[in-house]
């Protein structure tokens, strides 16, 4: 018996997402006493033997041209062989954008009851039971999976990567690959250095910050920490930021590990997409806004006058 | 091109969120009920404005819900869809509505729902209906173009986003991007009145999770206020005490 564990790449080289979902699987599988396994789909450039490192012991590596490009209908039937045939009663994804559209599929195709998001291993003490945020954020569920086949995918930045020595077996395996229906006929890199959803640290702004021309500030400091760029809700409709960074209820929900506000009021819908932050900054000139409540640190302040020293102090304490 | 669009019924976003029963349910005593945000404004959205570019085009609307759905379910008409399919049965997990919509999501050439409720936040609807389907899915639109029997869909990826080509029939969650919400008129309000709404009575499904408790997150510690004029002590705070740069 297995937990088997989906490896997601782009372009080759494998997400961070998916070494969370490694660590995760690997953890899994120390609990109910199975082998972690992994499965990669296409050619990827990276060794796939040191993904040992997370705690799997085998990577099923499936070859094809077929699998280069993303098809969640062909991954789909692919995963469902490779499980069937490693035994694997746990099937690990990350819950990012492969893995929303696989999990449910082969749940699906598995006869497999699914937790999307968890963010927490499971409980095996009665049954299997998964914790995974609800209500955006404003709850959390303990959740049964009640089939003897079992599918979690794993919230982005929910689960530290651990590596230590150890190097897996890569194993061909032979599957039946149908031709895609979909075709990829065109790819964009989003404006931000970092990709909002994977990212570490999050530096948003909202309408304190006046307009569009004000946004080099808040770049400077991202690009400082590192950090991926985001905006609420009124500034993308505002055209002032691209939609793909609005962060909330109806934009990305998101989970770093520090989130740094500035200018933004904190509207329930807002905080709803960006509560899961280990860590929340809010500077803000208006101390009665409501995200002072939800913040762990806070400066009532001019942002124009506060985040241009924010990056010279980040600079100072990084010694560049 | 007949298009169906799949919504759910779900708290509104700023709904007080509690539970009862030893914290097993969501307490619903008080609480406004609206179109997930993610069905209406983009899903809906995008299929109404599919139809006014193509008139021969018909949306319908399907539903898993009780009798107590059927608010959401005609001001999904007045906003433009043609007619209603509901579910008589309370939705109880992902797969259990996935498998309910299959019933009555066959022979269409666009499933459109939104990337996910923003209750269970499950988002896996789309996915296994598509499974249950066997047609390809594109999750987390952010635009969809039609030109004859061919979809081009926009979805986001880690970083980017991706230009995918797909000939229909074919499942696509939406998101922002996808369409600008809009508000009813009267007579779309008006018109909804009488359009059909059909109550289909559930296949007998059996549920493969089951929420068995709830709770809310540990309350902040409140928030430790740094002067505007001492930001080194603010960055000292996140290097040294919560360790986060």
């Amino acid at each position: 018996m297995s937990v088997l564990i989906f490896v997601d790449h782009l372009h080759g080289h494998i997400k961070k997402a998916s070494h969370e979902a490694l660590t995760y699987g690997a953890k899994i599988a120390e609990q109910t006493g199975d082998t972690a396994e992994a499965v990669v789909l296409g050619n990827v450039s990276e060794d796939l033997a040191a993904l040992g490192q997370h705690g799997v012991k085998k990577v099923h590596h499936v070859q094809s041209d077929a699998l280069n490009t993303f098809d969640s209908q062909v991954y789909t039937k692919v995963i469902a062989q490779v499980a069937e045939q490693s035994g694997a009663k746990v099937i690990v994804f990350s819950n990012n954008s492969s893995g929303k559209a696989l999990a449910p599929r082969v749940a699906v195709r598995l006869k497999a009851g699914l937790v999307a998001g968890a963010t927490a291993l499971p409980d095996i003490s009665n049954g299997f039971v998964v914790r995974k945020a609800v209500f955006s954020g404003k709850a959390v569920a303990n959740v049964a999976i009640k089939t003897d086949v079992k599918v979690v995918s794993l919230n982005v930045n929910a689960f530290t990567i651990s590596t230590s020595e150890g190097t897996a077996e890569v194993v061909p395996f032979n599957a039946t690959v149908d031709a895609p229906k979909t075709k990829i006929v065109g790819s964009t890199k989003t404006s931000g250095k970092v990709s909002l959803t994977e990212a570490d640290v999050v530096v948003s702004a909202g309408r304190g910050l006046k307009g569009p021309e004000n946004w080099k500030m808040v770049e400077d400091l991202a690009d400082e920490l590192g950090a991926a760029l985001a905006c609420s809700r009124p500034v993308a409709d505002a055209h002032w930021r691209p939609h793909n960074e609005h962060v909330g209820q109806t934009g990305i929900a998101i989970a770093p590990n520090l989130y740094i506000a500035i200018g933004i009021s904190g509207a329930i819908q807002h905080l709803a997409g960006v509560n899961r932050s280990k860590t929340i900054v809010v500077i803000n000139k208006d101390p009665e806004a409501p995200f002072f409540k939800a913040a762990d640190y806070g400066i009532v302040g001019d942002a124009f006058e506060v985040v241009p020293k924010i990056t010279e102090a980040v600079k100072k304490i990084k010694g560049h | 091109m007949k298009i169906l669009v799949c919504i759910s019924k779900t708290p509104d976003t700023t709904a007080k969120i509690a539970f009862t029963d030893n914290n097993t349910k969501f307490a619903e005593a008080g609480v406004q009920w609206i179109i997930n945000p993610y069905d209406e404004w983009y899903a809906l959205v995008r299929a109404i404005e599919l139809k006014e570019a193509d008139a021969s085009t018909t949306i319908h609307l399907a539903t898993v819900g009780g009798a107590d759905a059927e608010p959401i379910i005609r001001k999904a008409l007045a906003l433009g869809g043609d007619e209603a399919h509901r579910v008589n049965a309370e939705p109880t997990e992902s797969y259990f509505v996935a498998a309910q919509l299959a019933a009555i999501a066959k022979g269409y050439d666009l499933v459109l729902l939104g990337k996910e409720t923003i209750d269970y936040n499950g988002g896996a609807v789309g996915g296994m209906l598509a499974e249950l389907l066997d047609l390809p899915y594109i999750a987390n639109a952010t635009n969809l173009q039609i030109a004859g029997t061919t979809a081009t869909v926009k979805r986001e990826i880690e970083g980017g986003e991706e230009t995918i080509e797909v000939a229909l029939p074919v499942v696509i969650s939406c998101q922002k991007g996808m369409a600008e919400a809009r508000i009813p008129n009267m007579r779309g309000i008006m018109a909804a009145r009488t359009k059909p709404l059909k109550v289909v009575e559930p296949a007998n499904i059996e549920a493969m999770t089951q929420y068995t408790s709830f709770q809310l997150p540990p309350a902040k510690a409140g928030v430790k206020l740094v002067s505007p004029d001492n930001v080194d002590e603010l960055v000292r705070l996140l290097h040294e005490e919560a360790r986060a740069i």
